[in-house]
């Protein structure tokens, strides 16, 4: 890649691509296990998924901490893209961190290395970005609680390590605790902390 | 015009879409995901000066312009009823600075902002709703300070409030309060539902619409996800009722919806019809007719 090609593969209109890829957001964190396409992604180097990059420049600015695994940390044009499309500050603290960006879900950290929220500012927790090949995989999990009906099921892959028991201890920090955006194929379905996910296989 | 220059009058057209910057509808709609991931408790946000009062709704103004797209269609109720000074202003506000479309049919429309009521007709799964929030912290009157209302939701110590209710008991004989009727969240936040009557608590549970909630001047937000389970507090002994009233709409018939008392002339005349006005007027339009009427 040319020295400068960071500065390029931002979006036409910048304003309305962010209002659509957060409405898909929004309505993937209201209801867990949805898959929500995202129509106008950016186009990053190649290091970062598309809908990754999405997400980091509708959510992520230069108030927001941003986490990047080892293999976007490594990647200088991923990092300068980041850099200059969102003005996001980088840190090597994954408890200090708003936003965390895992491209490679087999190397994710444990969830409870990442920022939890205080008792009084649940808030105060770090938003993970994981890249996903796939929302259908033989593997279907078994999600409820808000924004579900009764049960939904749900899938992608790969699946980090011992997610589902990583995902249960997360579920008993609530209200403390991190919240999931899984970014797919030009889409991204959410698991917040409120989430309850029971494997399918029986 | 070039196609350079062309572009740039695009940005610049399109740069305050909604009259927010857009570092400030980024802060807005991170809020907004942390609220949905812990429903009922208020999240922070930098509330920003908006082109109108506070009182006139900017905590739900806010939110809907953070929220709010080219493919939405757009309804605003106040006390139920679309036709308001304040309901117009905000509707011709997102008007001229989003140029979506707008509504008076609960049916047709994808975000609803509302001050103090929600609509009779049934919400779908997709519709979200904005109330516009004055006081979002239901212990506020209990315990003024912060840092204590704060321990205490962290802590779940909310005992005091259900005193509070059982002070009305045993002053009224039943719990008088019927605005504003605290509610706990998925069995963990007490929440304020925002000044409705508690005739549309009901109506809050496990609604298949997203019910988001913005305080321009207390600076919070907080939401009630699709499904949620909302629960009016209550005693065994008093269980949570909602109003009831002894005659149906005068102009329509409904007897299932939240009346209004409206003055009908000089000599002290009065009758009660539907608050949500949408409601009545699709309801005589099927042809339903009160006693006013008939
Ligand atoms: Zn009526």
């Amino acid at each position: 890649m040319a020295e400068t090609d960071f500065l390029s593969g931002g979006l036409a209109d910048p304003v309305l691509a962010g209002q659509s890829a957060f409405r898909a957001i929004m309505q993937a964190m209201a209801e867990p296990g949805t898959v929500q396409a995202v129509a106008d992604c950016p186009t990053p180097p190649s290091g970062l998924s598309r809908t990754m990059a999405a997400i980091a420049t509708t959510l992520c600015d230069a108030d927001t901490p941003i986490w990047l695994d080892v293999a976007l940390a490594n990647d200088p044009q991923v990092v300068k893209w980041l850099a200059f499309h969102t003005g996001a500050p980088v840190t090597a603290d994954s408890g200090a961190a708003m936003f965390a960006f895992v491209s490679d879900p087999s190397s994710m950290p444990a969830l409870d290395r990442f920022a939890q929220g205080t008792d009084t500012y649940p808030d105060r927790s770090t938003t993970l970005v994981l890249a996903v090949d796939a929302f259908d995989a033989d593997q279907p999990l078994s999600l409820s609680g808000p924004g579900i009906e009764s049960t939904r099921r749900f899938a992608f892959a790969p699946l980090p390590e011992a997610f589902i028991d990583q995902w249960s201890e997360n579920r008993a920090r609530f209200p403390r605790g991190v919240d999931l955006i899984l970014a797919g194929p030009e889409a991204v379905a959410c698991l917040p902390r409120s989430t309850r996910i029971k494997s399918g296989e029986h | 015009m070039n196609s350079l220059d062309a572009g740039r009058e695009q940005v610049i057209a399109t740069y305050n879409f909604a009259y927010l910057d857009e570092q400030t509808k980024r802060m807005i709609r991170r809020a907004i995901l942390k609220s949905i991931a812990v429903p009922g408790y208020q999240v922070p946000f930098a509330s920003r000066e908006m082109p109108m009062p506070y009182g006139w709704g900017t905590g739900g103004v806010q939110v809907t312009a953070a929220i709010i797209g080219p493919d939405d269609r757009l309804k605003v109720i106040d006390q139920g009823a679309d036709d308001t000074t304040n309901a117009i202003s905000i509707r011709k506000f997102f008007e001229r600075t989003t140029g979506v479309e707008t509504t008076t049919l609960t049916a047709d429309a994808s975000i609803i902002q509302t001050r103090h009521r929600i609509p009779e007709t049934p919400l779908t799964a997709g519709q979200i709703l904005v109330f516009q929030v004055p006081i979002p912290e239901p212990l506020r009157f209990l315990e003024p300070r912060e840092t204590e209302t704060r321990t205490m939701h962290a802590l779940e110590e909310y005992g005091v409030m259900h005193v509070k209710l059982y002070e009305d008991i045993a002053r009224h004989g039943h719990i008088a309060t019927t605005y504003a009727y605290p509610v706990k969240v998925e069995g963990r936040y007490v929440t304020d539902p925002s000044p409705t009557p508690k005739f549309d608590n009901p109506k809050m549970h496990r609604n298949p619409a997203l019910q988001l909630f913005g305080a321009g001047r207390e600076m919070r937000i907080y939401a009630i996800p699709p499904w949620t389970e909302v629960v009016s507090l209550d005693f065994e002994d008093h269980p949570f009722e909602v109003q009831a009233f002894e005659r149906p709409c005068a102009l329509c018939g409904a007897d299932d919806v939240f009346l209004d008392e409206v003055i009908t002339d000089d000599r002290g005349g009065r009758m009660f019809v539907c608050s949500d006005t949408d409601h009545c007027n699709t309801r005589q339009a099927e042809g339903h007719a009160g006693e006013q009427e008939a």
